[in-house]
């Protein structure tokens, strides 16, 4: 892989991916304040010692907006990453056995996307201990009942196929049926779902933060501080739209990315070239 | 006689777009011109990408998936039908020329009614009425011998048998009287003894509405029986053309001649020892809805040897391989394999017993993981049941390849970057890996053009003799079976009709059956159809 042949478009994405992680990882390095400080008056104009200007309590913007990279782009990867891992491998051993195992999954999955998620988020989020696992946890179980319905319905696409059948006739096991047969032709649009469930992840934690459920204050996160300057925005105060342009920027960034990676293995001598 | 349809010169491009490369323009057509008179019918061959059918739908202007004529002239009846335009063309289209495709099932809606469809085209074009249309389409189902034809047109698409939806794709064609139709292989997708009623009806329905016909095909046996002329086609280009007679009895390109002889080897068949390799008991099975697929079948294969099982679509005889390997469990009956039972389900057979079982598939592409090279293709059953690794299993790989006669350089590459016949031998490379006793070939040619298929035969056969390898070798051909088999078995809705070896099963007397599938297949001989038809109706006339 040259990296001439990388687009544009994904250059752009990675860059933004960089640069956020770069503030999560080096947050007390490079923010000008601290993420609980109180440096001036409430909502004060930006000028040059403040570049995004001050919140509702007089807390720095850009230095909040750096230490919620951390919270928010390492919750929402976890949340994705653990959502994916789980829903591809259930709705996998689902799609390759069949049968009871299929019946039984695919039914509480059914149970599971009946009740609204963000009401199931609430009701299990007041109950169990305010903790950032927890929080993970939760919403990657709920996040990945999407990414089993995807998973079961491109993997019964495969099982069916010719290639499978001569590796059960070799005797493979079904661990090898399920990662080396199937999830290499069934990734373009499992890559593409990625993507989404991200940015999803993002705007679901933020949401939960926004209700008081997700990142407890005074920690920063993107999400949070939408909320907290909300009222602003009555009194033509941009604060919260300083987060929430954050928000949708990764959520861009990392969409680019994707969708390049999509072309790249799609594209890829023996692709099926669909997705 | 004036020329209906003049080809000169025609040159067709299309621009492909290989993965990773800049697209490029490569010639499908290149060069071709013919002529074609009223009430002849003109043949053209070649195998797969040769460019028949893009000549075929050029006759009605038509480019298919980004192929565009660039060069050269397309007359009907004097007018040049490139120069059309869009609204000028569409009124040739469906009228004057009208098209058959191959699969008819695809080509129809399933939606509506056959007879609305059948007389579609002749209504819009305003070349008749409907009540009229409905009478030409009753006289045309009747010319195509369909049964009930009365009644024919009322039935939906999938109340039909294939044949049947072949042939009343024909009669639409036929409906608005056109000066010329393109038949784009439409028997190919059809078993032998639908084969011939379908070759029979339009042959029939040709010479009684003296159309004009394009005949396009792979099989030079079939074209051989029902057109006046043949041009032999490859790469885009014309390598011979003249007519039937001199096409088939002499031959002036080694490509032809090779065309005209495929497949007339003939091996003896090894005599029938007591000790069998595989041994199937009266084995029946059935799907899980309870419907019975097979029905107390009994044969046996001895070591080293070839067992053909010939039948048509849905008489089990791929569903006997199933049962064979596992997939399909018998539900009655037994199977030994050197002299042991065979376990019946797939999932509690020790790996010792899969390996010795391999399966070649009639479709390479779907046989094989499109992500993997062919290095990890052949490599797994190493791995998998001999342990190899690392430079031990290259080196097998590599001796494997040149086993199957392809060279070292292809062991790096995906299925999608081989032809046809080079994934078939992929395929086969990757049973030999197991290092198999006995091979189950589920119709590994029939997707293949001829003379690539007989480069598979040959080399199935060469393993054969080299390491002592039995073959399950399924097909509808008979020319096959009488290329490569020592016993024969055929079959008919799951049942076991005959069997035996060769040289008993397919020498008279045989059972009803039998005779007609022998009779149905296309002989590399002119006049063949018209002697099966006139020996079919002595015989019934005699009953």
């Amino acid at each position: 892989m040259r990296l001439r042949e990388i687009p544009i478009t994904a250059w752009i994405g990675i860059l933004g991916i960089a640069l956020a992680c770069f503030c999560a990882i080096f947050a007390p390095l490079i923010a000008p304040y601290g993420e609980t400080e109180v440096v001036g008056g409430v909502w004060q104009e930006a000028d040059a010692q403040f570049f995004f200007g001050l919140d509702n309590l007089g807390r720095d913007i850009l230095s909040r907006l750096i230490y919620g990279a951390r919270t928010t782009l390492s919750v929402a990867l976890a949340a994705t990453v653990i959502s994916f891992s789980l829903g591809i491998l259930l709705s996998f051993i689902a799609a390759v056995s069949g049968g009871l195992i299929d019946t039984v999954f695919s039914r509480f999955n059914d149970l599971m996307m009946s009740i609204p998620t963000l009401i199931f988020a609430l009701v299990v989020l007041a109950v169990l201990p305010q903790h950032l696992i927890v929080l993970i946890l939760v919403m990657a179980v709920l996040d990945s009942t999407r990414v089993y319905r995807l998973g079961r319905a491109v993997a019964l696409d495969v099982a069916v196929m010719e290639f499978v059948e001569a590796a059960r006739l070799r005797g493979e096991g079904t661990a090898w049926i399920i990662f080396r047969e199937i999830l290499p032709n069934t990734l373009s649009p499992l890559l593409a779902e990625f993507g989404l469930r991200f940015a999803f992840s993002i705007l679901f934690l933020s949401t939960l933060s926004f209700l008081g459920l997700g990142i407890q204050p005074p920690a920063a996160d993107w999400g949070g501080m939408v909320k907290d300057n909300k009222d602003g925005i009555i009194f033509g105060i941009s604060a919260a739209l300083v987060p929430g342009t954050a928000i949708a920027a990764l959520a861009i960034c990392v969409n680019l990315v994707v969708d390049w990676l999509l072309k790249r293995t799609s594209s890829l001598k023996g692709g099926r070239g669909d997705a | 006689m004036p020329e209906l349809l003049s080809v000169r010169n025609l040159k067709i491009e299309a621009t492909s777009y290989p993965p990773g490369e800049p697209p490029k323009c490569i010639t499908i057509v290149d060069g071709v011109s013919f002529d074609l008179q009223k009430g002849k019918v003109l043949g053209l061959i070649g195998e797969s990408g040769a460019g028949k059918s893009t000549i075929g739908l050029s006759a009605l202007a038509y480019g298919r998936g980004g192929a565009e004529i660039t060069g050269g002239e397309v007359s009907l009846n004097g007018t040049n039908i490139l120069a059309l335009g869009k609204t000028g063309i569409r009124k040739v289209r469906g009228a004057h020329v009208c098209y058959v495709a191959q699969s008819a099932a695809a080509a129809f809606n399933p939606a509506h009614r056959l007879g609305d469809q059948v007389i579609e085209a002749s209504v819009k074009h305003g070349l008749m009425t409907k009540d009229e249309a409905r009478k030409r389409a009753l006289y045309l189902f009747r010319v195509l011998g369909l049964p009930n034809p009365e009644t024919f047109g009322d039935r939906f698409p999938h109340q039909v048998s294939g044949g049947q939806l072949q042939r009343a794709m024909t009669a639409m064609a036929l409906c608005p009287n056109p000066e010329l139709i393109v038949f784009d292989e439409p028997t190919t997708a059809l078993d032998v003894t639908t084969q011939i009623d379908v070759l029979a009806a339009i042959k029939h329905a040709i010479e009684e509405t003296d159309t004009a016909a394009l005949y396009i095909t792979h099989d030079l046996a079939v074209v051989a029986q029902i057109s006046d002329d043949i041009m032999v086609l490859r790469y885009g280009k014309t390598v011979e053309y003249g007519s039937v007679q001199q096409i088939i009895e002499a031959p002036t390109q080694d490509y032809t001649r090779a065309l005209v002889n495929v497949r007339q080897t003939a091996r003896e068949e090894a005599p029938d020892q007591s000790q069998a390799l595989l041994k199937v008991d009266n084995v029946s099975a059935q799907y899980s809805n309870g419907f019975k697929v097979l029905h107390g079948v009994s044969l046996h294969l001895c070591k080293g040897q070839t067992l053909a099982i010939v039948g048509e679509s849905g008489s089990g005889k791929s569903t006997l391989a199933r049962v064979i390997t596992g997939l399909l469990p018998p539900s009655d009956g037994n199977i030994t394999f050197e002299g042991k039972a065979l376990t019946p389900e797939l999932k509690r057979r020790p790996r010792d017993e899969l390996r010795r079982i391999q399966l070649i598939y009639q479709m390479a592409d779907t046989a094989m993981n499109p992500r993997q090279t062919v290095r990890d293709i052949i490599g797994r059953p190493l791995t998998f049941y001999y342990g190899l690794r690392g430079a031990a299993k290259t080196a097998r790989v590599k001796e494997l390849l040149e086993q199957i006669e392809m060279s070292n350089g292809f062991i790096d590459r995906y299925p999608a970057e081989l032809s046809g016949g080079q994934k078939q031998r992929v395929a086969i490379a990757r049973a030999l890996a197991a290092k198999p006793e006995l091979i189950l070939c589920d119709e590994p040619t029939s997707a293949l053009d001829p003379l690539v298929a007989e480069g598979i035969l040959k080399l199935l056969m060469k393993l054969q003799t080299e390491s002592q390898l039995s073959y399950v070798f399924i097909t509808h051909d008979i020319a096959i079976v009488r290329a490569i088999a020592d016993s024969v078995a055929v079959m008919h809705r799951g049942r076991l009709v005959r069997f035996g070896p060769k040289s008993q099963a397919l020498s008279p007397p045989f059972d009803d059956y039998t005779d007609l599938l022998l009779k149905s297949v296309p002989e590399m001989e002119l006049g063949w159809l018209e002697r099966v038809l006139t020996s079919r109706r002595m015989a019934s006339a005699g009953n």
